[in-house]
């Protein structure tokens, strides 16, 4: 099976199987630059580990990603970076490069009214308590976002629920700042819905107060045109419990690096992600969980549908457990579906354990294809071609989509997929 | 009453040493109601046949006719040609990934028919054929034949086979794999689904014993990809006691 528990944190495990009994094996498709991609195990590279906006000193391990608020201290990029090599600067369309001083999208609250919204300056000292840019484009939102949006849950909220559209109007490269405070005890979910047209850099900070429960969807259902990247930071405390869904399916270039680091003990993560990735589309999403502390769960599922000529998608899944975080319960997945020849998903998990007082930790990463012997036999029954594909993605993707909870956009996201189906069946 | 007539039928496959003729000519007419058993060695292009049918793209046919109460089966695509009355339980069941038996049931169903089955009726066709044929009721929730066992997967087919209700069935080695048991368990869905559909039948086996509950009205003996002899169940036995010996002895 494709399934594997790491125990003994003496080894890096990569493994291809088929996730689905029945699908051809696929295994990884990695870029001819992969051969780069060390990732040492503990040991020295956590040395580098730097916190709050200090500069670190990079090296291959996550812990030593240099992080930092000022875009100088991020090297123009060139493409070939360890965590840039999959992504087509080209189509950045200057978000890594120019000033971001195109209109940023329009922020709407809409809900049940138990959550506000504010505006902060950027040099508010709520900025940057959960965040702290970690690559350059990011760095670069940093620096241009004029102000800061602030969603915040109050204490004991209880059903939550907000909608955070964000619609943009213009291709100007631009700049945002989110932030979305869970207070103590609240449960809530929230929406972060993206919509229109933009070239947009943003930073999303979740700052998960203690026994809070907060649920993020969010959403990349972006115009054809549209170019985004994304980096979403929670920081998750004693007893809370975050959950995170990434959705994309929209833009041009999409790519969402959410990561969420433990402060408390007895606290969970989940990272689920859904994307759909069209022909010519590149959906990127590269996430980080941080196991500083002991006793926390984590568990990271994504899963993607690809279908036509040079349809991309990058999932890049790093997991490191720190020596601190004795106790540690963690598990990622990724799995991809590919419809059609000439798409291609690239899938890297990274494990990196430095201490053996484990309950559990493990990865798995599989690519599947929907083959000929599928469709055969569920023509076979009287179905034809699209319906066939529909039936299997829909089954495919579903396990994500049951993950969200909020039943409007469950049906709207079992809508796209449809939409996205239909599409590309011309 | 229905004719599913084949005429001549030549088909090859394209392999790494090129392209191979495997069947050399098959003649056979099945009309509704009737059971035609197709017997003969590993090898001998009986699944080829039933694939052919069925509308596989790994079959090129490169003469020969198939036709469905006069109507060009070959021009058709698999989807018309199940919807045209024509099922295939096939010999390897194929695991579909995310689908589930249920969403998958409903969605075949409606495909074959032109329209939805009445959501209670339909549930309950489906409970009742599945208790009868012994399968038990979570299947309905699993994936289509993910790791079921090669026995489940062969009821799953007659499960389909009944509810589907087929002018035509194909059986691809429906009891290769099958325990006694549970060969009697899917003779008596075949039985059931012929009875109450008058359903033509060619059931395809390399052994005899099936046909000890399944009763032929002909018996066609299939060597090196052509029918080398047919009769009555008379022949059956006779292949019992001789088994395939004297056509491979002919052949060679
Ligand atoms: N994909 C294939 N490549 C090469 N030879 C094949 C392939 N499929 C079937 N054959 C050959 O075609 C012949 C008929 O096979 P098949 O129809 O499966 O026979 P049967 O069902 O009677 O055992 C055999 O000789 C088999 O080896
Ligand atoms: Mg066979």
């Amino acid at each position: 099976m494709s399934e594997t528990t790491t125990h003994i944190p003496d080894e890096k495990v990569r493994i291809g199987a088929p996730s689905i009994p029945g699908f051809t094996e696929e295994g990884e498709n990695l870029s001819p630059i992969n051969e780069n991609d060390s990732s040492p195990l503990g040991g020295a590279s956590a040395k580098a580990h730097s916190h709050g906006g200090g500069v670190g000193v990079p090296d291959s391990s996550r812990a030593g990603r240099l992080t930092s608020t000022n875009v100088e201290d991020f090297a123009k990029l060139t493409g070939r970076e360890e965590d840039w090599r999959f992504t087509p600067l080209k189509r950045l369309k200057g978000l890594h490069s120019d000033e971001l001083t195109g209109a940023a999208p329009k922020v709407e609250l809409s809900g049940n009214d138990i959550a506000t919204l504010t505006v902060v300056s950027s040099d508010d000292a709520l900025n940057g308590v959960a965040h702290t840019p970690d690559d350059r484009v990011s760095a670069n939102a940093w620096k241009y976002a004029s102000q800061t949006q602030v969603v915040t849950i109050p204490k004991n909220a209880e059903g939550a629920k907000a909608s955070v559209r964000i619609t943009g109007e213009s291709l100007a490269p631009a700049a945002q700042h989110l932030i979305i405070v869970a207070e103590e005890n609240s449960e809530a979910t929230v929406i972060l819905d993206h919509v229109g047209s933009a070239v947009l850099a943003q930073n999303v900070e979740f700052d998960v107060h203690a026994n809070a429960r907060l649920t993020v969807v969010s959403l990349q259902a972006w115009e054809d045109d549209a170019v985004h990247a994304s980096s979403q930071q929670a920081l998750v405390a004693q007893g809370a419990s975050f959950k995170h869904i990434a959705v994309s399916f929209g833009g041009d270039l999409v790519r969402v690096n959410p990561s969420a680091r433990f402060i408390g003990e007895r606290a969970e993560i989940e990272l689920y992600g859904l994307y759909f990735a069209d022909a010519g589309q590149h959906l990127e999403h590269r996430l980080f969980v941080d196991h500083a502390v002991a006793n926390c769960k984590s568990n990271v599922l994504y899963k993607g549908a690809l279908q036509g000529k040079d349809a991309h998608t990058v999932w890049v899944g790093d997991v490191l457990i720190q020596k601190e975080a004795v106790g540690t319960d963690s598990y990622e997945a990724n799995r991809n579906l590919v419809l059609t020849d000439g798409a291609r998903a690239d899938s890297v998990p990274n494990l990196e354990i430095e201490t053996g007082l484990i309950d559990g930790a493990g990865h798995a990463s599989t690519t599947g294809r929907f083959d000929d012997e599928h469709l055969f036999y569920l023509m076979a029954r009287g179905i034809d071609e699209k319906t066939a594909r529909r039936l299997v993605v829909r089954g495919f993707l579903n396990e994500i989509v049951q993950q969200i909870g909020d039943e409007a956009l469950q049906e709207r996201l079992t809508d796209t997929i449809e939409e996205e189906l239909a599409a590309t069946d011309n | 009453m229905s004719t599913l007539e084949i005429k001549d039928l030549h088909v090859s496959i394209e392999t790494e040493q090129g392209e191979k003729e495997i069947l050399k000519g098959v003649t056979l007419t099945i009309n509704t109601g009737e059971t035609h058993a197709i017997m003969g060695p590993n090898g001998s292009g009986k699944s080829t046949l039933a694939s052919t049918i069925a509308g596989h793209p790994r079959y090129t046919v490169t003469s020969g006719s198939i036709a469905l109460d006069g109507e060009d089966v070959l021009e058709m695509s698999v989807d018309e040609r199940a919807k045209a009355g024509l099922f295939l339980a096939m010999q390897y069941p194929v695991e579909v990934p995310g689908v589930t038996m249920t969403n998958f049931l409903r969605t075949a169903k409606t495909a074959i028919d032109g329209e939805a089955p009445k959501l209670r009726t339909w549930t309950k066709d489906v409970k009742e054929a599945m208790s009868k044929l012994k399968i038990d009721a979570d299947f309905a929730g699993r994936n289509v034949n993910e790791g079921f066992s090669g026995g489940e997967k062969k009821r799953v087919e007659i499960l389909q086979l009944e509810l589907f209700k087929p002018k035509f069935a194909v059986l691809d080695e429906t009891d290769s794999g099958l325990d006694v048991d549970a060969l009697k368990i899917v003779s008596e869905g075949v039985n059931r689904a012929q009875d109450e559909n008058n359903m033509g039948t060619l059931l395809i086996t390399h052994y005899t014993r099936i046909l000890r509950y399944i009763k032929p009205d002909f018996v066609h003996v299939f060597v090196d990809g052509r029918v080398a002899e047919q009769g009555g169940p008379e022949l059956a036995d006779r292949l019992e006691e001789e088994g395939y010996d004297r056509y491979l002895n002919v052949k060679a």
